[in-house]
C-alpha cells in the first residue's frame, strides 16, 4: 500500500470511510433464528422474497445458513411466499 | 427423548369444535406414545402466502413436546393419513431455540428485538 499523499489522482478522492458490515446476529448474542417469526425473517429478502446475498446483509456465514434455513421453512408453511412482487 | 416442534396447516373448512378436536386427537397422541406436552399455541385462521389445496386461508396450531426420537415417524403417518391437515412441519428443537421459544412464552425480550432495529 502506497501512502495517499504519494499519489497524485486527477479527480478528487472521496474521503468519507465506509462503515463496516458487521453481523447482526454476533454482535447481539443472537442463537437460534425463529422460522414463525416472519417480520424479522423480511429484513433479509428482498421485494421478491427473495434471499439477500451476505454481500450485503454482512451476515457471518453459520447465521446465513441458519437465516435460509429459516426461510426456506417459513414458505412451506406459507408464512413467507416463494415468488411475488412488492413484498415489503 | 428431545425437544421437538410441530406446525400444522389444517382446512379452514373445520367449525371452531372440529379444530379444538382435531388438536385433542395429536395432542393425546403424543402422550399416549410415550411423549410430553410442552406448549401449545393455536394461532387461529390466517390468510396463506400462496393457495395450498385451492384453500387461501388456514387454521395454524403450533405445539412444543418432548418425545423418544422414533415416535416422530408415527406421528408423521397419522398427519398424512389426516384429511383436514393441509400441511405439517416438525422441527427438532437445540437447546438454544428451547430456550428461546420458553422466553417469548412468558413474554420475556428474546434478544433478537435489538437486531431488527438495526
Amino acid at each position: 500500500m502506497a501512502k495517499a499523499n504519494e499519489i497524485k489522482y486527477l479527480t478528487a478522492i472521496k474521503s468519507d470511510k465506509r462503515v463496516k458490515k458487521y453481523c447482526r446476529f454476533k454482535k447481539y448474542g443472537i442463537r437460534y433464528i425463529d422460522y414463525k417469526d416472519v417480520e424479522f425473517l423480511k429484513k433479509f429478502l428482498n421485494e421478491q422474497g427473495k434471499l439477500l446475498p451476505r454481500r450485503i446483509t454482512g451476515n457471518s456465514l453459520k447465521y446465513q445458513r441458519k437465516v435460509s434455513d429459516a426461510v426456506k421453512k417459513a414458505r412451506q408453511m406459507a408464512l413467507l411466499p416463494y415468488v411475488t412482487d412488492l413484498l415489503k | 427423548m428431545n425437544n421437538y416442534e410441530l406446525m400444522v396447516i389444517f382446512t379452514p373448512v373445520l367449525s371452531n369444535d372440529e379444530y379444538k378436536a382435531a388438536q385433542k386427537k395429536f395432542a393425546s397422541f403424543i402422550t399416549e406414545n410415550g411423549g410430553k406436552m410442552v406448549a401449545e399455541n393455536a394461532w387461529g385462521l390466517k390468510s396463506l402466502a400462496y393457495p395450498i389445496r385451492k384453500k387461501t386461508t388456514g387454521l395454524y396450531w403450533v405445539l412444543e413436546y418432548i418425545a423418544p426420537s422414533d415416535f416422530n415417524e408415527k406421528l408423521k403417518i397419522q398427519l398424512l393419513r389426516d384429511e383436514s391437515v393441509l400441511r405439517h412441519l416438525g422441527t427438532k428443537l437445540d437447546k438454544y431455540a428451547v430456550e428461546y421459544n420458553e422466553k417469548k412464552r412468558r413474554g420475556v425480550p428474546t434478544g433478537n428485538e435489538k437486531a431488527v432495529e438495526a
